[in-house]
């Protein structure tokens, strides 16, 4: 007995020898940013480009010297397998080896979620508090119902995006019947109510075909929803759809040859183009984002073409990353640490000029950053071109920043 | 609708097939050694992977012939080298052991592959609609499809009813010990049954890997539905398996097809619920939004009402 005791010790200090020699040896004092997203299953494609973006990020501002006089970022990454459960113990995992900043933007589900964990974890610790990112959940409750302090989001949300491009769909007399298929979940759902009132409102001639929500990130053949969207004669479909089930969505469109046009959120992410193009549909897809590849401005354009070469010809997407970093390391600086609170307090209401030379502001109320978008179509004749099918998105309207301000019920508590 | 019914049926069929070449081998594994064979679908997903993996080498081809071949020796190995040993302890380990199986594979793709789905892309040859019916294209790819599966059922069918070899596989479904005493040698069928089962699962993977999405999740999102269509059809009727299977196509398809919920049926008849209801969901979304439970709840009524399944002969 007491032997095998001893055997097990030593086999167990040998094991935890082992590992000391596997840990990777890591600079003790970077400042840790823990990017938690999907990199497996249906939204892996997207994760993983997101996780390009940051690094990519990451790695320039620690070219450029770092912050707070020579201190390095370090991204760190966890797979959520899109799954709320799942975050909340990545996000433990990140907070216990010493992140300080969680950036997550894939599934308002799943910020929904982080953003209480990362609440509660802020007042039961006091003495380590974090700050979550937000670049891409757009669910509205994030910044009104379900918001707090430490909570900060970069992407317009679904209800101002919808506003926008509901505007532009009034200018567009060709629409008469108008088909909404989405995710079923809180995102989904949010826009599916929000395409139909605000319609609804501004246009009342157009007649809704067909209101569809599907299983998130689980169908592999949308050729079924196509028949039926085909059968219902609409000649617009509006979704919300991202990753895997855009693309396989755009996808059943291309083989089905089903011509309608299309009004997005996200056509522009990873495989979406390519469908686009092998359909035909020229200038027939629209996109509402803050940036695309041939919005003007120097310092984007040479980050997209470096980003492009470094990553085989993967374009650069989100520019809310490119301001979330930039007003981080901004934060930072101005508040002399990477407290939480500190940071957090700098954040909030800063008015920043971004790449683009457009100024964004960060609202107090709410923590929503408010930004110029822009409506983009996808089809040929523009100077940069996406996934290498020749065409490219070209801008079709520009909302200005000013006019996407939208009212905010959040009320939050702020440490004294 | 007529146009959304042909394509309904088109696109149901097509799935319909696929779950067949899957559900075959499975069910004659299944009614032979009495074993679900939770690793199945992974055999699928290697399938996908293999081919994917020899379309970029040598082409698309060459990787439909081997990617199954490759997938059936590794059945056969499987069933030879670990199936055989565990055998000895039982149902419930040879149950635990596939269930780990599958587990194994889909980490060992992942080390292999990665997580993100991979571009497996329809061969060009085959990269063209094959029919226009009121300006809806049908893509040859899943006509090729259609076919190859439905080729692949007859030549089953052919096989099992009308050769030796067929003859003696389904004397051992029923009486391994009589067969044996007549002097063939039962475990090797059982070999090539499962090494062959493992080949059909292949094969299907090769031939969908390009249409649906070639990733780790593959297996398990198939999985489940492989076994609705066994139990449904019937344990090691091959037809059971057949109808089963296009019954379980047909009917997601369709679903997906249609926007009644029970709202709109009780509605006409005078009853309905108090608008914010716990139920309020459930009665009214659609059968769109149902579909993918259907088929569980078909599986529930068929194991309650007619345990055999369809055409079974056993109870499961």
């Amino acid at each position: 007995m007491i032997r095998m005791i001893a055997r097990r010790t030593v086999f167990g200090v040998a094991l935890a020898g082992l590992t000391a020699l596997a840990m990777p040896v890591r600079a003790q004092d970077t400042i840790k940013i823990a990017y938690i997203d999907p990199l497996s299953g249906g939204g892996a494609t997207v994760g993983e480009h997101g996780v390009h973006h940051f690094q990519f990020l990451v790695d320039k501002v620690n070219a450029a010297g770092g912050v707070l006089g020579g201190k390095k970022l370090e991204l760190i990454t966890y797979d959520n397998k899109s799954s709320p459960q799942e975050t909340l113990l990545q996000a433990q995992k990140a907070i216990d080896s010493g992140a300080k900043f969680i950036t997550q933007g894939n599934g308002s589900n799943v910020a929904l979620a982080l953003t209480d964990f990362v609440a509660k974890h802020n007042e039961r610790n006091p003495d380590k508090q974090v700050l979550f990112l937000n670049y891409a959940a757009v669910d509205p409750a994030l910044t009104n119902a379900k918001c707090n302090y430490w909570h900060f989001r970069w992407d317009a949300d679904a209800d101002i995006k919808m506003q926008a491009l509901t505007s532009f769909m009034k200018t567009r007399p060709e629409i008469k019947k108008v088909y909404v298929i989405g995710q079923d979940y809180s995102f989904g759902q949010a826009v599916r109510v929000s395409a139909r009132s605000m319609l609804k409102e501004k246009r009342p001639d157009i007649e809704f075909v067909g209101d569809e929500l599907h299983p998130v990130l689980k169908v592999t053949d949308f050729s079924p929803y196509i028949a039926k969207i085909k059968a219902s004669g609409a000649d617009s479909v509006i979704t919300g759809n991202w990753a895997q089930d855009l693309a396989l969505l755009l996808k059943a469109a291309a083989d089905a040859g089903l011509q309608a046009n299309w009004y997005t959120y996200y056509a522009g992410g990873a495989g979406g183009p390519t469908s686009v193009r092998q359909t035909g549909l020229e200038h027939r897809v629209f996109q509402i984002s803050e940036w695309h590849s041939n919005v003007e401005g120097a310092e984007m354009q040479n980050l997209n073409a470096d980003f492009r070469k470094k990553y085989s010809g993967s374009g650069w997407w989100y520019l809310r990353a490119k301001n979330e970093m930039d007003m981080l390391v901004k934060a930072i600086e101005q508040a002399k640490s990477v407290d939480a609170a500190k940071v957090a307090a700098a954040l909030e209401d800063m008015r920043f000029k971004d790449a683009i030379g457009a100024e964004v502001w960060m609202r107090k109320d709410d923590h929503q950053l408010f930004q110029d978008l822009y409506i983009s179509s996808f089809g040929p004749g523009v100077a940069v071109d996406e996934e290498g099918t020749g065409w490219g998105w070209k801008t079709v309207a520009k909302v200005d920043a000013k006019d996407t301000i939208t009212k905010t019920v959040c009320k939050m508590d702020r440490p004294s | 609708m007529l146009e959304l019914v042909v394509f309904s049926t088109l696109n149901g069929l097509q799935y319909g097939v696929l779950l067949f070449l899957l559900a075959s081998g499975l069910t004659l594994i299944f009614s032979m050694m009495g074993v679900l064979n939770f690793a199945h679908a992974s055999f699928y997903m290697l399938g996908a992977y293999l081919g994917y993996q020899i379309t970029r080498t040598i082409g698309y081809w060459p990787g439909l012939l081997i990617a199954p071949l490759a997938v059936g020796l590794l059945g056969a190995g499987v069933e030879r080298f670990c199936l055989r040993l565990v055998h000895r302890h039982g149902h419930v380990a040879e149950l635990l052991f596939t269930f780990g199986l599958a587990f194994v594979i889909e980490e060992v793709v992942v080390v292999l592959w990665g997580r993100v789905p991979l571009d497996y892309r329809v061969p060009a040859l085959l990269d063209f609609p094959a029919f226009t019916l009121w300006d809806t294209t049908y893509p040859a790819y899943k006509l090729f499809m259609l076919v190859i599966s439905v080729a692949i059922f007859v030549a089953l069918l052919l096989l099992l009813t009308r050769t030796r070899v067929g003859l003696i596989i389904q004397a051992s479904l029923t009486h391994p010990n009589m067969v044996a005493m007549l002097g063939h040698n039962v475990p090797r069928i059982f070999m090539m049954v499962f090494g062959a089962g493992a080949a059909l699962a292949g094969l299907a993977g090769a031939i969908a890997g390009p249409a649906l999405v070639t990733q780790p999740s593959m297996a398990a999102l198939l999985g489940p539905i492989l076994f609705v269509v066994v139990v449904f059809g019937g344990l090691g009727s091959l037809a059971g398996a057949f109808i089963a299977s296009l019954i379980i196509g047909l009917v997601q398809t369709f679903a997906i097809a249609v926007n009644v919920s029970l709202n709109d049926v009780f509605l006409p008849l005078g009853i309905s619920l108090p608008a914010p209801a716990v139920l309020g969901d459930l009665w009214n979304a659609t059968l769109a939004q149902l579909g993918p439970v259907i088929p569980y709840l078909l599986l529930v009524l068929m194991l309650v009402f007619r345990p055999t399944g369809l055409m079974g002969t056993r109870e499961t």
